[in-house]
């Protein structure tokens, strides 16, 4: 068996709106184990896990931890990341839905290592299961005294709020993220400074993705040293991933990192239906490379990754059949983006409608040489310069699709003439 | 400290906290920018000044990236410089690009930006979806399908004169700049300062052009068309003409309006003395007879639009003096008129002017004798006046220098400073000083008003008493100030009040390019043409004392009254 439960296993086994059933699972005695009991270092086990945020774009989580732990000021945010709105991805949602209490475990355990006051859960306005039963755990946990003043009767006082998404992917971005937590309109701001000195209402601030707050309890239980075993060199722990497309068995799986996306492919998700050929598998999301067949013996790893010069880290795996068409894909990928971009930065906001145009002058067939140098040359300079993580990500599809399956594109020439 | 770095392999020692932007410029390269402004918010959303930075993925932006020790920056890659035109290209396909058609043609950020990247054509199809265009005020024209997204409107309106007018609307490719919901700017507060025209790079807001009504008038022979000239002008319209900025041109610009065919060429200085005259009697009266204090002065029309839109209960507050424009106006059609035996109906008065809210208010239903006889007939700004000289093929450098014309054309020190922040306050406490306490002053100048701190105060001795006063420019700072009075927590008695940054030497018609140095050296000019003028206090204008002893009678009589005070109106907001 290639899976590994460590954020999942309490999946389906408990009730998700019981406290009871978490706490009768070891839930909360990592808190307790951290604030009272051995009084252990929380900040140090995290760098000792090497934990990555499961967000997308892998970054370490003890350096955003230690660098909020150190800012003086009276006013400290810690803000979970729950709008999943790239197509692709669900994972957040299942723990959300299946294991509430880990995430709000894991954000405690944080704020109280960094000296926060105040947290808050930003969930997708449309994960309407996910809202109720995230509201009632945080009910339940102010009830048993996990948040609130004096948690558990110790000197520390956290409470956490949630709030709903603005419907607009480009709110799950760290900064438009704040904003609109903020009243405002969800555009990213320019950085440096970063959230940890300057975040939310202009107070530091830490943000990671509901998957990464849910690992925290989990190190705390078994030691940094410990977690940082299991995984690989980059890339340790087990990753939640969210399998779909073409396959017989979609879903959320939990594995180690390390498993090649073939493995993963072939046992959980139970192979193509229909015995058809894989064409292609798209990693991360709309935003992430679409890979042929003959990479996959790839294992999941962040430095692997990071070889598309993307953020492919969410943990999308979408499995395409021979039945595809790239420029289906392409053309839907950037009809999400052009809707979605929040407009601020001109690379991104102007270069969707002519990635756009030129896409569909390959699907019409009128394409010329020319055309396909100005879309190769666009997707990268949208890449290398927009603002934020859309605009600089969005064309990953397309520079992937560029070197994979180039053919495709000169297949559609109208003509080879230059 | 200071941190070293190499640009395109030199290296280079700069302070730290310097931006790579900075850096270079000081190194002699200038790495191309459009979204940038150099008083305003970093924004960095053009992405055009972005350099490659070794060992770093993707391009940087120069212009909010700090050097670092042993960075290595290189600013003009293949890649890099392929990035910029990619970009600029992107904007000219969402761009109403018809430049010879367009206010902005040789005077345009983006224009400039293609010539110097040497774009000769563009790979992208052309996108833009036609909107209309706001000309729904006499003051400013917004047109969306020149505007380029930048936000430096945005971010004056909000920031610099707190009054947040415009915002972006939408998302991704269908953002528009405008007025919540589109509406026009008339439906929405704004002041018609016009802050947003001088900092937009584009031809996306501009003032409204009256230079074909000014040359039709000259044409006319119907009409006896006289100019009247601001006080910020003399220091900047040889800038808009190619001169450095703070060059004093006063007496050319006499020489250059008659050879435009202006009939008398006056100085509004002139009724800027008259205005000392007749508010700081207002001012003693009110101080003697506890009337409403405190007065604030009434010469910036950006500063009554705002109070009348935001502070509608302080309006008592005002002072009720027309400004110099208005009473220039209301002066030419009745004194200048009887003197020399002309029929008012056929004066035309043309005012330049460093603003855009000087065409609102000269539009001003209560600025005339009656709706459809306005005393001034058309305000210029300074680059529309100067667009009429380059019209006109005027060799201004070569030009002879020559003299304003009487009677409005003998005017003082105190007069030339009303162009700057301080100015009227300073001009206002020369002469009262010297009224209430009957003394000359030992020292004329009040430096404790003058400079670019937002909000100045300074005490005078009035009488034996000691007075507070002060002095706010932007409307921000007028905000705060708006705010003490309303609150009834203002501990001054007079206050001066400029809607632009730096008063009128930064007004919102100024020559494209403005900034805290052409301001600074705008405002030293000034300074100094007050210095070299023989009369440097208002009450000593002989010829203001001759209108007051030939027509007017005294300050605030009757017929002061009539003709150069006015009222304010509270305005319905929205
Ligand atoms: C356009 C865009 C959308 C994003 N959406 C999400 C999201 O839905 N959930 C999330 O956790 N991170 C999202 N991110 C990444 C966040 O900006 C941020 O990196 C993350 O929340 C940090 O958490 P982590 O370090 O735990 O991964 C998005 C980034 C971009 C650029
Ligand atoms: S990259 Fe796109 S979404 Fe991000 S700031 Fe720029 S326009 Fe907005
Ligand atoms: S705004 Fe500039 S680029 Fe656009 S039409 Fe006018 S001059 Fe040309
Ligand atoms: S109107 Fe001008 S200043 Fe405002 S965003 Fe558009 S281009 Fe920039
Ligand atoms: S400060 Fe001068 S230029 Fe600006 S609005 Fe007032 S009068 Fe006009």
């Amino acid at each position: 068996m290639i899976e590994k439960k460590i954020i999942s296993k309490r999946f389906d086994k408990i009730d998700p709106y019981s406290i009871a059933d978490y706490i009768a699972t070891g839930g909360y005695k990592p808190l307790i184990k951290a604030m009272t009991g051995e009084r252990i270092d929380i900040l140090s086990e995290v760098e000792k896990s090497r934990l990555r945020g499961r967000g997308g774009a892998g970054f370490p989580v003890a350096i955003k931890m230690m660098a909020l732990a150190k800012e003086a000021a009276s006013v400290k945010y810690i803000v979970c990341n729950a709008d999943e709105g790239e197509p692709g991805n669900f994972k957040d949602r299942a723990i959300m839905e299946k294991d509430p209490h880990s995430i709000l475990e894991g954000m405690i355990i944080t704020a109280y290592a960094t000296r926060a006051t105040k947290g808050y859960i930003y969930i997708r306005c449309e994960y309407d299961k996910s809202i109720e039963i995230m509201r009632h755990a945080v009910d339940e946990a102010r009830k048993n005294h996990f948040l609130g003043l004096k948690i558990d009767k110790i000197d520390f006082d956290f409470d956490i709020e949630i709030r709903l998404g603005a419907g607009s992917y480009v709110c799950g971005e760290e900064f438009a993220l704040l904003e609109s937590i903020e009243g405002k309109t969800g555009r990213t701001r320019v950085k440096p400074p970063f959230p940890t000195s300057v975040g939310l209402f202009g107070k530091p601030t830490e943000i990671n993705n509901v998957e990464t707050f849910a690992n925290i309890p989990v190190i705390v239980d078994m030691g940094g040293d410990e977690f940082a075993k299991i995984g690989t060199k980059s890339s340790t722990g087990t990753k939640l991933l969210s399998l779909s497309g073409n396959v017989n068995n979609k879903g959320v799986y939990e594995i180690p990192f390390g498993i090649p996306i073939k493995t993963v492919i072939d046992e959980l998700g139970g192979g193509v239906p229909d015995s058809r050929a894989l064409k292609m598998v798209q990693l991360g999301g709309a935003c992430g490379p679409i890979i042929p067949r003959y990479l996959l013996d790839m294992i999941i790893d962040f430095d692997r990754f990071d070889e598309f010069e993307s953020k492919t880290g969410s943990g999308a795996i979408i499995v395409m059949d021979d039945r595809w068409d790239i420029f289906d894909i392409l053309l839907r990928n950037v009809d999400f983006f052009k809707h979605e971009s929040c407009g601020k930065c001109a690379p991104c906001r102007e270069g969707h409608n002519q990635l756009a145009r030129l896409l569909r002058k390959f699907t019409d067939r009128k394409a010329t040489v020319k055309d396909l140098i100005s879309i190769e040359s666009l997707a990268r300079v949208m890449h290398q310069t927009s603002l934020c993580g859309l605009g600089q990500t969005s064309p990953t599809s397309i520079i992937s699709t560029l070197r994979y399956f180039r053919e495709d594109y000169i297949d559609r020439l109208e003509s080879l003439e230059v | 400290m200071m941190v070293n770095l190499k640009i395109n392999n030199i290296d280079v020692t700069v302070p730290e906290n310097t931006t790579i932007l900075d850096a270079a410029k000081a190194n002699n390269i200038a790495i191309p920018t459009l979204c940038y402004y150099p008083d305003l918010r970093i924004n960095s959303d053009c992405r055009i000044c972005s350099v490659e930075i070794v060992g770093k993925k993707g391009l940087s932006t120069s212009c909010s990236t700090l050097v670092t020790e042993g960075m290595q920056v290189k600013t003009h890659t293949p890649r890099v410089i392929n990035a910029r035109k990619t970009i600029t290209e992107l904007l000219l396909a969402n761009h109403d690009a018809d430049c010879t058609a367009c206010a902005k043609n040789m005077n345009c950020e983006l224009q400039k930006l293609a010539n110097v990247l040497g774009i000769d054509e563009n790979r992208f199809a052309r996108v833009l979806e036609v909107r209309p265009i706001d000309d729904h005020n006499p003051s400013l024209i917004r047109n969306s399908n020149r505007c380029i997204k930048c936000g430096r409107c945005i971010d004056v309106c909000r920031n610099i004169q707190g009054v947040n007018v415009l915002e972006a609307m939408n998302r991704g490719h269908d953002i528009l700049i405008s007025p919540p919901f589109g509406k026009y700017l008339s439906d929405e507060f704004c002041t018609f300062c016009g802050q947003c025209s001088s900092v937009c790079p584009v031809g996306a807001i501009i003032e409204k052009d009256e230079t074909a009504t000014v040359w039709n008038a000259l044409h006319d022979p119907q009409k006896h068309v006289i100019v009247q000239v601001a006080p910020a002008i003399r220091v900047s319209l040889g800038e808009e003409l190619g001169q450095k900025p703070g060059t004093i041109v006063t007496g050319k610009l006499v020489a250059a309006l008659k050879l435009l065919g202006f009939t008398k060429v006056f100085d509004t200085d002139f009724t800027a003395d008259l205005t000392i005259i007749e508010e700081g009697s207002e001012l003693i009266k009110r101080i003697t007879t506890g009337g409403v204090l405190p007065m604030t002065t009434s010469c910036c029309p950006g500063w009554i639009n705002f109070a009348e839109t935001y502070y509608p209960e302080i309006l008592d507050h005002i002072s009720s003096c027309k400004s110099p424009q208005q009473m220039f106006g209301a002066l030419a059609k009745t004194y200048y008129a009887q003197k020399e035996n002309i029929d008012p109906a056929s004066i035309f008065v043309v005012s330049i002017m460093p603003c855009t809210a000087k065409k609102y208010e000269a539009k001003r239903s209560e600025m005339g004798s009656t709706e459809n006889n306005l005393d001034v007939d058309v305000v210029l700004t300074t680059r529309e006046a100067g667009k009429m000289l380059r019209q006109m093929g005027v060799e201004f450098e070569n030009l002879s220098e020559m003299e304003f014309d009487k009677p409005f054309g003998t005017t003082t020190g105190a007069a030339a400073i009303f162009g700057t922040t301080g100015g009227v306050m300073e001009a206002a406490l020369r002469t009262v000083y010297e009224i209430v306490n009957k003394k000359p002053l030992a020292v004329l100048d009040f430096v404790e008003v003058r400079g670019m701190k937002g909000i100045k105060e300074a005490s005078v001795d009035l009488g034996g008493k000691t007075v507070k006063v002060a002095v706010a420019h932007t409307l921000a700072n007028a905000k705060i100030i708006a705010e003490q009075i309303k609150n009834h927590e203002s501990p001054y008695a007079f206050i001066e009040v400029m809607c632009c940054p730096g008063g009128c030497i930064g007004g919102g018609g100024q020559p494209y390019g403005t900034i805290s140095k052409t301001r600074t050296d705008r405002l030293a000019s000034l300074y100094a043409v007050d210095v070299a003028m023989p009369l440097r206090k208002s009450h000593e204008n002989p010829d203001i004392n001759k209108l007051y002893s030939d027509f007017l009678g005294s300050p605030l009589a009757k017929l002061s009254h009539e003709l150069l005070h006015t009222k304010y109106q509270p305005k319905r907001r929205h």
